[in-house]
């Protein structure tokens, strides 16, 4: 409990300096929507921002199945052919470089306007912290392990399974919780592509419609999303590594 | 400790010759500076059945090396090792069990699971594997443990899950990289005390590397001191007592002072 109570108050500290400024008679209701009034959006536009809620986290959450699948599948072959670590690392980097507001229009020309422009947006984001990551934990596995795991006999899948897997699996979870977080930012760049629902797209309407309001309560809506992301990551490593935990505080 | 690993769980070492032989092993590598480093110079030793050697040397000396010729996780430059008349890499690592220095458990698996390890990669299915290394815990002293990560236990604890991984898959050959080197002295003792019966209940053929003459004495038939590298046989010692052995009438033995002097003199020259 008292873990919580820094950043609670950093964030009350927060509100309060957010208020103060959307007070100020020099700034501009259009730009600064106070805090009361964006709670006050929260209440009028409610059913208006769960649905499009609704609809990014679909976006968000089947994105990260698509980046976890594919990183993870990727990683584990670059691991085992040192040829295809090789041919592929540059891409992969290369594949970061790429502006993805620019690619996004593109995606949703060769997919069309449903979701499947969305998810290649926030897969081809969260692609990369998952292999990198994944690929750095199989390899942390020290030589001597290795070696005894050849001195019984082990075959390569058997050392992939016992040692290198299990210990990847920190590794692995560092790299989600990055790809947590900038997925929702995948998701909203998609429907601002073009969309006819989400978060992102609501978030742009309510600006050209200067509905500051509601602008900042989707905002607000996307940073809790992410939040929510990370924490529940940060919840599945302590229930699937809790070795890790008790080697550190040991 | 009076502990017996005679165990239904352990499959017996095979009837057949399981000596040890090494002949004029060569063996080099590169230095941080590329240059080249000859780690073993023409090494020959044999360790006849169910009999244990062990190796002294001054630290760097090429004893782990050695083991892990011996272990079939190396080839030398030249000469050859043979396990049980056979020298492929393949059927000494078939042979051996090999314990490293560091207990390497995993620190995801419980002691249980670590001990089944070496099991498992042979192909036995992870329940059965577990549930055959349940009873040699218990043998162990560790009874009571099995779920412990290990982080939760101690270093001698530690010391015998990895003792156990090496025994369980019942290879006749023993390869033993300072085993007991991580442990406080004390633990040492009741360690190597526990070894010394634990290998007079069921024999094996054992080769043990240490850098402590006196635990080479305690627990070996001979000793043979390595010198400094490039690690050569300056001298084979046989300690003509019977093992088990004792370890106070060791302390005080007449002969065991002699060998130890002896030892002492070769490695300080």
């Amino acid at each position: 409990m008292r873990r919580w109570l820094p950043a609670s108050a950093l964030l009350l500290a927060f509100v309060g300096a957010w208020a103060w400024l959307a007070s100020l008679p020099s700034v501009d209701d259009l730009t600064l929507a106070s805090p009361a009034e964006v709670w006050g959006a929260f209440g009028d536009d409610r059913d208006l921002l769960l649905d499009n809620a609704r609809v990014t986290l679909v976006e968000v959450l089947l994105g990260l199945v698509v980046s976890i699948v594919a990183g993870v599948t990727f990683a584990v072959a670059m691991h085992l052919s040192r040829t295809l670590r090789d041919a592929t690392y540059p891409l992969l980097v290369a594949s970061q470089a790429v502006p993805i507001v620019v690619l996004a229009p593109i995606f949703v020309l060769a997919f069309d306007y449903g979701i499947g422009p969305k998810l290649a947006i926030v897969a081809l984001i969260c692609f990369f912290p998952i292999t990198v990551n994944v690929l750095d934990g199989l390899r942390s596995v020290e030589q001597d392990h290795l070696k005894l795991m050849r001195s019984f006999g082990a075959s390569r899948l058997r050392t992939l399974r016992s040692v290198e897997v299990p210990a990847a699996l920190p590794s692995f979870f560092s790299g989600l919780r990055v790809a947590a977080t900038v997925s929702v930012i995948g998701a909203v760049f998609g429907e601002w592509a073009g969309a006819d629902e989400g978060l992102g797209r609501l978030v742009l309407l309510g600006n050209n419609q200067l509905q500051t309001p509601r602008v900042y309560a989707g905002v607000v809506l996307l940073t809790l999303m992410a939040v929510a992301l990370f924490t529940l990551v940060t919840l599945l490593e302590r229930l699937t590594c809790p070795w890790n935990r008790s080697e550190r505080t040991a | 400790m009076q502990t017996k690993v005679v165990a239904a769980a352990v499959e017996p070492p095979s009837e057949t010759e399981t000596s040890v032989a090494v002949r004029g092993v060569k063996r080099g590598f590169r230095g941080a500076r590329r240059e080249p480093l000859l780690a073993l110079a023409g090494v020959d030793l044999h360790v006849g059945a169910n009999e244990v050697l062990g190796v002294v040397g001054p630290s760097g000396c090429g004893k782990s090396t050695l083991l892990e010729l011996v272990a079939g996780l190396q080839e030398p430059d030249g000469g050859s090792v043979e396990v049980a008349g056979r020298s492929t890499a393949k059927a000494r690592r078939e042979l051996c069990a090999f314990m490293p220095q560091r207990d390497l458990l995993l620190p995801w698996r419980d002691a249980l699971g670590n001990a089944a390890l070496a099991l498992e990669c042979q192909g036995v299915p992870r329940e059965e594997a577990r549930s055959r290394a349940a009873p040699l815990l218990e043998r162990f002293g560790l009874r009571g443990f099995e779920g412990a990560r290990p982080a939760q236990l101690s270093g001698g604890m530690r010391q015998r899950v990895a003792f156990m991984r090496t025994l369980l898959p019942g290879r006749p050959v023993l390869l033993l990289d300072e085993p007991f080197a991580s442990l406080d002295s004390i633990t040492r003792a009741s360690m190597q005390a526990w070894l010394a019966d634990a290998l007079a209940g069921e024999p094996r053929t054992v080769l043990l590397v240490t850098h402590d003459v006196e635990e080479a004495l305690f627990l070996s038939d001979r000793v043979a001191v390595l010198s400094a590298r490039p690690g050569r046989v300056m001298q084979e010692l046989e300690v003509p007592l019977p093992r088990p052995r004792d370890r106070r009438a060791a302390v005080t033995d007449p002969e065991l002072a002699r060998l130890r002097e002896r030892a002492l003199e070769v490695l300080g020259s």
